[in-house]
């Protein structure tokens, strides 16, 4: 019968014709083959930027001794989080059992830690000028959009290749890919956050003559800071993510662990590293929840 | 010549062709609901002239969807007119560069908002001397001007206070030490005191009149409570679907409304409050041996006195001389809307 139906039509119609083919696969490589021939130099120099600052706070979060982090987290948590006792005693406790888990646990939290802290602050530093311009030009964010869909729902194991080729193996690829991974969300909650500022509130900055620049930095980039502050707080659980994952292309950390675990199928190993992956998430996010509560309660509220 | 002169402005919201439409339409006489039919576009404005002179209250009274709101801000163009004249001062805002436009609106003209439209995150302090920090005046001096105003608009102590901390009124008072901080010569209202309690509206309209009396700004003053605005107004032009009903003082509206728009508003209105004996006193007669009253005096501050008096009442002038005379039956007429014949 299905025989039948298949003869009714003619043959370049029922097989995929294998000329109809887009060549994605070479022109990408080629792509990314050029860049490298042509551009090197210039990832090289990137790369070289991003590693000594990686190594530099690598070493020193490593070299501190650990009562000192321990006491600075719960500082950090106390003083911008309202000074809550209940927020700064989960924080410090989540904080704690990082090396009650296993005290090797502590020494590569700290290195996921240093590859998570300075993709944020890549993605920070870029994302919100340009969550900032996209949100004053329509064009432009009809442009952006898009791509941060794309780089949000491409499967994150595709980035780790381009970064190998441009960067080399190691934590630089890992940054890069993080920051490709995890910029989107402070880019659109920036955006978003200038949008949402009242209307009337940017008239009456307009109506007293408040230039462009005047108006961004006093009136709506402080209004928009509880959205943007959310977009960093979900940029940094995002990173912390893909960090984990970058450990496959050798950034050395929690990931590493799990990896480990997995190939030796010791899942005792690779638990331990999952749950200081999670404690370290925890303490993450509420330190930078905190931190970003701090701009909502100037609403007078509080 | 007047301070503000806005001369047959149109202002169609729409784009492109539809836009020039519109106009095309609106010139012709085609009323706002057919132009939006015809072309999609909202007809806002059609050909409003009026002018505004140095130091009076003009209020524009006007419902929702009247153009109003849309008007006041064609004067320090937070909207741009689609034809027509602005003139300010004889410069024609229009003209101005980006740069004068920013001056303008730093040195001559500043706004109060019907939702008070404070900036959440500054302090009280910070908030009036806004238009300041924008001109970059310095700190100290900037302090020392914001605390003379929240003093002047009764809000000494709350100065430390974030805007959600204060009541309705307690906010608008801070709008208006916003706007009034900068020594603008304008001030635009647009609507300020409809969010507020009749209560506290009533306090702040006597505290603007009040303040008034001492600054003497130019005030345009938009509001869609016609009592507000025969009150507070020097003039009141009525606005009805982007077009003006009528312009004229307060009693001349309550008096000779000019179409049964404004006629029918007119009903409504706490006329006592409003007309002066002289805007219902007959001419003078020397016969009248009644108590004397000044021609000033609202009706309802008259009626008492007449209730006493057998005699008609003896108007006179600031000077002590009669200038007319008022009998209770034309007083009485004065309060009913059809006994305003004068």
């Amino acid at each position: 019968m299905m025989k039948f139906f298949r003869g009714l039509f003619p043959a370049w119609a029922v097989e995929w014709p294998k000329g109809l083919n887009l060549p994605l696969n070479k022109w990408t490589n080629d792509f990314v083959e050029w860049l490298v021939s042509e551009y090197g130099i210039i990832f090289e120099t990137a790369s070289d930027g991003i590693l000594v600052v990686l190594v530099g706070l690598e070493r020193f979060l490593r070299d501190l001794p650990w009562l000192v982090v321990f006491v600075s987290v719960a500082a950090l948590t106390y003083f911008a989080g309202g000074r809550k006792w209940s927020l700064t005693a989960l924080v410090a406790a989540c904080t704690f059992f990082i090396g009650l888990v296993d005290p090797r646990l502590w020494d590569l939290s700290m290195m996921t830690l240093s590859v998570m802290l300075v993709s944020t602050a890549i993605c920070i530093g870029l994302g919100v000028p340009v969550g900032i311009a996209i949100s004053r030009n329509d064009r432009m964010r009809d442009m952006v959009l898009p791509a941060l869909d794309l780089m949000q729902t491409m499967p994150s194991f595709v980035y780790l290749i381009p970064a190998i080729m441009l960067f080399g193996l190691g934590a630089v690829p890992a940054v890069f890919a993080t920051v490709i991974y995890a910029i989107p969300p402070v880019i659109r909650l920036t955006d978003l956050g200038i949008r949402l500022v009242d209307e009337d509130i940017v008239e009456a900055s307009d109506a007293m003559g408040a230039s462009r620049r005047q108006k961004l930095l006093r009136v709506q980039i402080p209004m928009a800071l509880p959205n943007i502050m959310q977009g960093v707080n979900q940029t940094t659980m995002m990173a912390l993510a893909m960090v984990v994952i970058a450990s496959m292309i050798g950034t050395r950390g929690l990931g590493t662990e799990v990896l480990i675990g997995l190939q030796q199928l010791n899942v005792g190993r690779a638990l331990e590293a999952g749950v200081a992956i999670v404690l370290l998430a925890i303490v993450m996010d509420r330190v930078t929840q905190a931190y970003g509560g701090r701009f909502i309660r100037t609403d007078g509220r509080g | 010549m007047a301070l503000i002169e806005i001369r047959n402005v149109y202002k169609i919201f729409g784009e492109g062709r539809e836009q020039e439409a519109a106009l095309d339409l609106a010139r012709e006489g085609v009323e706002k609901n057919d132009v939006l039919v015809e072309t999609g576009c909202t007809l806002g404005l059609k050909d409003v002239s009026l002018s505004v002179e140095r130091g009076e209250i003009f209020v524009v009274m006007g419902l929702s969807g009247s153009g109003k709101s849309t008007l006041i801000r064609h004067i320090n163009r937070l909207i741009d007119p689609t034809t027509g004249q602005v003139l300010v001062d004889g410069r024609d805002v229009l003209e101005f560069s980006p740069e004068e436009l920013l001056a303008f609106r730093r040195g001559a003209v500043s706004m109060v908002f019907q939702r008070f439209a404070l900036f959440p995150h500054m302090t009280v302090l910070e908030n009036v001397g806004y238009g300041l920090e924008v001109q970059g005046v310095d700190p100290e001096e900037r302090r020392r001007r914001a605390m003379a105003w929240i003093e002047d608009v009764e809000l000494t102590g709350y100065e430390n206070a974030y805007p959600a901390q204060l009541s309705g009124g307690m906010q608008q008072r801070v709008g208006l030490a916003r706007a009034l901080c900068t020594d603008p010569e304008i001030l635009l209202m647009d609507e300020p005191f409809s969010a507020l309690d009749p209560l506290i509206r009533k306090q702040m309209q006597e505290h603007l009149i009040a303040l008034q009396r001492d600054l003497k700004k130019t005030i345009v003053f938009i509001t869609h409570d016609l009592d507000e605005a025969l009150h507070l107004g020097d003039h009141v032009a009525i606005l009805k679907d982007g077009v003006i009903d009528q312009i004229g003082k307060p009693n001349e509206i309550l008096l000779r409304p000019a179409t049964d728009y404004v006629r029918e508003f007119v009903r409504e209105v706490k006329r006592g409050r409003i007309l002066k004996t002289g805007d219902v006193m007959w001419p003078p007669d020397e016969a009248a041996a009644g108590p004397t009253i000044s021609r000033d005096a609202v009706l309802q501050d008259a009626l008492p006195v007449s209730m006493e008096s057998e005699s008609p009442l003896r108007v006179v002038d600031e000077t002590g001389v009669m200038v007319g005379v008022l009998s209770r039956s034309a007083l009485l007429r004065g309060l009913t809307d059809r006994g305003g014949e004068m």
